[in-house]
């Protein structure tokens, strides 16, 4: 049974009567027994979500921080995002990067990833997430494996979020060295889903919902799934995001799963949420994730609120990013002379007059976001994978050794025979 | 393993003899800077480490600045998803400076974080080949174990329960199994949630016990760790002491002296 198929099965169940109304029948009670169960199943995840466990978070909260620490210690990794490039052919709706957005496009070259890279390394991040839009003729899967192994001494651990790839294409990036992917399927509601993408090739549902799983079968050791919140009812998509990431999970233990919760932010367009998510919609995913899932890991964004992100540590959150642009080439400017230097990521995010994907809301650099991990009890961990350690292509341990004295990276260690996943 | 007296009492593994028989480890805390404390109030002599979190070129993150110089450092293999992984790791942790010590752990399953025995076999063949120390974790089973006996492992750490539970000693059975069974040091690795736990343990006869989770995450992890170190100490003190036998529970809550053969008389 493919993802698709799961889909196809519960859309009736949780849209029409019988669950839709197990849900709004749960009770404070029914919350309190499945926070006492050690396994967990799909009801009981329409519980964590149901309108009666929103009143019941802070003891959700107890049992999903309680869950976090013991599985993942007070630790929260940290990561930032580099765009390579927002040409796209996509129309999403919701995107700043939408085709029809008369806005400037622009694709790293190599000179501008290495400086972005340096300008990002010097912040002490050792993990990093490339973003292209889709534009397979500007930034297609060689590209980004190129951009990946220019990336490589500089960084351990490198993960995608870019389209959706065929087995092949993953198996590319694979063998570059990148060892996460994340996929947003945006909604996981396959009659909203063609209003939300017009044009494009992100137009099919389909060839996205199973891309974590090609991505599985390629070898990636982690993949991160998500659904934007606010483009349809959240519990919905929540609950499919969770079913999505356990049967990942079963299919492909020996991924790491993990989940992001965006939420719509403004962005260059007109596009407004039909379905507002607050700030406690938003915790009760984040403990109902955690809950259901004990071991996935879970990632928030620059897309919420410095103080939010803040109070969202000890609740069962394992990654933030900091220190992030969304826009491309947002972590460095050039000089007159050409030469890159570091932007100041204390600024919004375009300092080259470059336009964001989205406008995030806590701007803080990245020591700034350690240490405020750091009052709240927890470790920022920059460093928590490389590479070199499964056979790929990066830099890490491997080339520490081989360093100047400046500490720039000499160069990265040959690559291993491509891997191949038993 | 050898031991005299319970004063000259001291676990030999790899050549070296420990006078502690509680391992800790370097995960899970909310700051890195606690580490000596831990280490000091447990009196533990070896931490193991997961070379994954190793960052030797950032000083901002480098967790072996932590572990104080006298303990005996054991990498290990976290993250290793094939045998061939957990070798690789092992080579770099040598490369690194880290030692010959190595902890193998071989996991492909995300979820439970159970050890594939026949990887870890594998990957303990190849590195006992070419000189490490092996201690690898496994399940308490008791073939995997004499596998690992013939691959050269140096000790075996059998879970006592999932990795991160703190759920205790789920598999106590199969943890004397192998302590009656095999010639090598018992390490009890994974699931030990409390002190009293750690003692049953070595009250058993387990050679030592590795805690991570239950000291970093316990409200106060310097004082947990104290806590931990005397209560292996105590387990290996009763245990060398000779436990007396317990008597059978029956239904009027005593048992007669001879049942069967008090017949017989004097």
């Amino acid at each position: 049974m493919s993802m698709y198929d799961v889909v196809r099965e519960w859309t009736p169940r949780v849209a029409d009567a019988p669950l839709r109304a197990f849900m709004d029948a749960a009770t404070a009670d029914d919350v309190a027994r499945v926070l006492r169960k050690q396994r967990l199943f799909p009801h009981d995840l329409l519980t964590l979500l149901s309108p009666a466990a929103a009143t019941q978070l802070e003891a959700m909260a107890r049992r999903a921080s309680e869950l976090t620490v013991r599985h993942f210690g007070r630790t929260i990794q940290l990561f930032t995002p580099l765009y390579l490039s927002n040409h796209c052919t996509n129309q999403c709706r919701y995107c700043g990067f939408n085709a029809r957005n008369h806005i400037p496009r622009q694709r790293l070259s190599d000179e501008e990833i290495a400086a972005e890279g340096r300008a990002i390394a010097a912040t002490g991040l050792r993990h990093l997430l490339l973003l292209t839009g889709d534009a397979r003729h500007v930034s297609g899967p060689e590209y980004i494996a190129h951009a990946a192994r220019l990336l490589a001494p500089y960084f351990p651990s490198l993960s995608v979020e870019v389209y959706s790839l065929t087995d092949e294409e993953y198996a590319l990036l694979v063998d570059a060295g990148i060892d996460g992917m994340t996929m947003f399927q945006e909604t996981y509601n396959e009659a909203l889903y063609p209003d939300l993408h017009p044009a494009g090739p992100k137009r099919d549902y389909h060839f996205r919902l199973d891309a974590p799983e090609r991505a599985a079968r390629a070898g990636m050791r982690s993949v991160g799934l998500g659904a934007l919140l606010g483009l349809d009812d959240w519990r919905r998509d929540a609950f499919f995001t969770a079913l999505h990431g356990d049967w990942l999970q079963r299919h492909y233990p020996y991924v790491d799963v993990s989940f992001s919760v965006p939420r719509l932010r403004p962005h260059a367009g007109a596009f407004q949420p039909a379905h507002a998510v607050s700030d406690r919609d938003l915790v009760q995913v984040i403990l109902a994730y955690r809950i259901f899932m004990p071991s996935a890991g879970i990632t928030v964004s620059t897309r919420e609120r410095a103080d939010l992100r803040d109070n969202l540590i000890p609740l069962g959150v394992t990654r933030m990013s900091a220190g992030v642009s969304t826009a491309v080439g947002g972590h460095a400017v050039r000089t007159q002379d050409g030469h890159a230097v570091r932007k100041d990521v204390e600024g919004q995010g375009d300092a080259d007059g470059a336009t964001p994907q989205f406008e995030i809301s806590d701007p803080r650099s990245a020591d700034e976001m350690a240490a405020a991990i750091a009052a709240r009890g927890y470790q920022p961990v920059y460093k928590d994978w490389e590479s070199v350690l499964d056979g790929g292509y990066g830099c890490g341990i491997a080339c520490a050794a081989r360093r100047t004295p400046s500490g720039e990276p000499v160069g990265a260690p040959t690559p291993a025979a491509p891997r191949a996943m038993a | 393993m050898t031991h005299d007296t319970h004063d000259n009492d001291t676990l030999v593994i790899g050549g070296t003899a420990l006078t502690s028989r509680l391992f800790i480890g370097t995960g899970k805390y909310g700051t890195d800077s606690l580490i000596p404390d831990v280490a000091g109030a447990s009196g533990s002599q070896v931490i193991t480490v997961a070379l994954r979190r190793v960052d030797l070129a950032n000083p901002r993150s480098n967790v072996l600045a932590h572990i104080p110089p006298h303990m005996r450092l054991l990498p290990n293999t976290s993250g290793a998803r094939t045998a061939e992984e957990a070798v690789r790791i092992a080579r770099l942790a040598q490369a690194a400076g880290c030692g010959n010590w190595i902890k193998i752990e071989v996991i492909s399953d995300s979820r439970f974080l159970l050890p594939d025995g026949y990887a870890t076999a594998r990957a303990t063949e190849t590195l006992a080949k070419e000189g490490f120390v092996v201690l690898p974790y496994m399940n308490p089973d008791l073939y995997v174990a004499r596998d690992l006996v013939n691959a050269g492992a140096a000790a075996v750490m059998p879970l006592g329960a999932p990795i991160g539970t703190n759920r205790g000693l789920r598999t106590a059975e199969m943890i004397g199994v192998l302590i009656e069974e095999i010639d090598l040091p018992v390490i009890v690795d994974a699931g030990i949630g409390k002190p009293s736990q750690a003692c049953e343990a070595m009250e058993m006869g387990a050679a030592a016990c590795l805690v991570n989770t239950a000291i970093a995450s316990a409200g106060n992890p310097v004082a947990m760790a104290r806590a931990f170190g005397e209560a292996v100490r105590a387990g290996r003190a009763a245990y060398l002491s000779g436990a007396g036998p317990v008597a059978a529970a029956t239904a009027d809550g005593a048992s007669a002296s001879s049942p069967l053969t008090g017949f017989l008389g004097e």
